[in-house]
């Protein structure tokens, strides 16, 4: 396994150090899972996606609870409070966009590292624990990002409150007193405002629980890597630091720089005009869309012209995920050795990013019919494709180890395995 | 519990050893202890967590909203108002011979919603343009303006049946607002009414 003493562990060097270090070995975790800590030597910049989750978690805890301080929670005072954060508050305008736009780019994090995930089965034996966490997370995320959505109280927040609520009107018999008694009255209003911003308040910090959750899964079975190969020697592996915290680094600094352009030049293409209009239930928009990171669910949810089977098609969509390290049956992890599951990884991908521009078209003729077929096409992936092409592919042949891997690129005998600097994507 | 073999209440210091299943009756009456205090136990968690969960139920200041009055007289045939009540929009509309006449052509039989889901009869009254409408006075129509999707308020006026059209997820209702194309389970709910005179209406 990785977490065999292949560098040295953390060794206090001052007398002080040493009395701490017998008393809260709090130092010493930190050495041993962010310095000493042996990472495969071929990881790739789509593995650093997890480093950029965490840097976006803290952002969106520090410009949040700021914000909070400035915002008004109540269904007459929210609308003002937030313009008066745009134009009054010092800097509020900053924190706004940075907030606003950061959870679009923590959602764009979190889909490269899900699909990364996907793509060189990191899911597999014995990560499924590590991977369960992840897709408890990536539901947290969707709920505190609809609830914040909320908060400005614009005709969008509204009106998303009013239908992502009235999805439990479809539970038979109880439905009618769980919405009831989601919104505290007959119709989503102050009391549920109120409400969805304590939520907004507390579910990031049960995020960043599940996160410690996560990263502590990990550090016990250890990273996968391109090849898929689990490390085998200290030829396979590098320190965490300096390897891992400077490729992590960099990465960020990239990432950053898109991140920054849409805060400073374009903060409101991801939002929608609709939401600058203060909420008015007697009018519903015309077209009401949820933020783009929600769209293929919402296309899936339209997709099927029934109340109670789509609300069940759109869990069951994020619900498939937990059963994804059952559902596919290959031994061989990365899809870099699997000629037909990369070849449908890819059009899944596609499917995936159809039913998210299909999510944002009105529903409609051709539009729902198309949105239909993605959608099977969605829950074939999982629940056929994926167990059958474990059964009926054959995997290329795969390194003797990640050493021998990163040895045969270098020297460019073979094309075969992903290399360190590039990954599949990359190259196709 | 250490050690399950001995009881430490009941064993004197020179009783002599006993094993589980000889002392029945000792057994017996340690599960129902323990069956007991778990109970108990049980009972006084719901009682201490329902009201965290009742707290979010509506206030009483919600509960009190519960009717409200509106003028009528100045509402012509083929007119319409939206009025809130309890925070949700009500449609009140006038409506035209030709609309009458569309919605009593419907076969009850051709209803994707059969029940009239009109607060003011029976659970299980037929969907009926007369049930739908305000009792005696069949150009009123009266409905809570909610999509019974997602909640959307439909457009007036709008649609393949020429009633009322939610524009978020495409539901169709008819001139009596009943369902009949799209998501939408039900038939839009009708209030409890009544007349007060000819020109106010009292409406919860």
């Amino acid at each position: 396994m990785q977490h065999e003493d292949h560098f040295p562990r953390y060794a206090p060097k001052s007398a002080v150090g040493r009395w701490f270090d017998d008393r809260l070995p709090a130092t010493r975790m930190l050495y041993d899972s962010f310095v000493a800590y042996p990472i495969p030597r071929n990881l790739n910049y789509f593995y650093t996606f997890g480093g950029i989750l965490m840097f976006m978690l803290a952002t969106m805890i520090v410009t949040g609870v700021v914000l909070a301080m400035h915002y008004v929670a109540d269904a007459d005072g929210a609308f003002a409070s937030v313009e008066k954060i745009m134009r009054d508050v010092n800097y509020g305008w900053l924190l706004h966009y940075v907030h606003a736009n950061g959870a679009s780019m923590f959602f764009l994090a979190v889909y490269i590292h899900i699909f990364r995930g996907l793509y060189y089965g990191s899911y597999k034996e014995p990560r499924e624990i590590l991977w369960i966490l992840g897709v408890i997370i990536f539901l947290l995320m969707m709920a505190t990002a609809f609830m914040g959505y909320v908060l400005p109280w614009g005709q969008m927040s509204l009106w998303g409150a009013v239908v992502i609520t009235n999805l439990f009107s479809a539970i038979p018999l109880v439905g009618e007193a769980i919405t009831t008694w989601l919104w505290g009255g007959f119709a989503v209003g102050d009391p549920t405002l109120n409400r969805f911003f304590s939520l907004h308040y507390l579910l990031p910090f049960m995020i960043a629980g599940v996160v410690v959750l996560h990263v502590w899964a990990l550090h016990v079975v250890g990273q996968t890597n391109p090849t898929g190969l689990e490390v085998k020697s200290k030829q396979d592996v590098v320190p965490f630091t300096p390897h891992a915290t400077i490729k992590d680094a960099f990465s960020l600094v990239i990432f950053l720089l898109v991140f920054a352009w849409f805060v400073f030049y374009s903060p409101n293409y991801l939002g929608h005009a609709d939401n600058y209009q203060e909420a008015n239930p007697m009018v519903t928009p015309a077209h009401i869309v949820p933020e783009w990171y929600l769209l293929p669910f919402y296309a899936i949810l339209r997709a099927i012209p029934s109340k109670l089977g789509g609300v069940i098609a759109m869990f069951g969509a994020i619900a498939v995920l937990f059963l994804v390290p059952w559902l596919d049956t290959s031994k061989v992890r990365s899809a870099n050795f699997r000629p037909l599951y990369r070849q449908f990884f890819w059009i899944f991908v596609a499917v995936c990013i159809g039913l998210g521009w299909l999510g944002a078209q009105p529903p409609e003729g051709g539009y729902v019919i198309a949105a239909r077929i993605l959608t099977i096409y969605y829950f074939l992936h999982f629940l056929v494709l994926l167990p059958l092409l474990g059964l009926f592919e054959t995997p290329k042949p795969r390194p003797a180890s990640i050493a021998d891997a990163v040895l045969e690129t270098t020297r460019g005998g073979s094309a075969q395995p992903a290399g360190s600097a590039a990954g599949p994507e990359g190259r196709g | 519990m250490a050690d399950s073999t001995t009881h430490p209440i009941t064993a004197s210091p020179d009783a002599k050893h006993i094993e589980p299943h000889e002392a029945g009756t000792d057994v017996g009456r340690r599960d129902f202890l323990l069956i007991a205090t778990g109970a108990f136990a049980a009972v006084g968690l719901a009682a201490a967590v329902w009201p965290f969960i009742d707290q979010m139920n509506p206030d009483a200041s919600a509960l009190a909203l519960a009717s409200i009055d509106v003028d009528i007289s100045s509402i012509e045939p083929g007119q319409s108002i939206t009025v809130m009540w309890r925070g949700k929009p009500v449609f009140i509309r006038n409506r035209t011979e030709a609309e009458m006449n569309e919605a009593r052509d419907v076969p009850v039989s051709e209803l994707r919603d059969p029940l009239a889901r009109n607060a003011n009869l029976d659970p299980n009254a037929p969907a009926t343009d007369a049930n739908r409408a305000a009792a005696e006075r069949e150009q009123w129509l009266v409905m809570v303006g909610v999509c019974t999707h997602l909640g959307c308020v439909p457009l007036g006026q709008q649609g393949n049946f020429g009633g009322w059209f939610c524009p978020c997820h495409g539901s169709h209702y008819d001139t009596a607002g009943r369902i009949r194309q799209g998501p939408a389970p039900q038939n839009l709910d009708i209030p409890v009414l009544a007349f007060e005179g000819d020109t106010t209406l009292r409406i919860g």
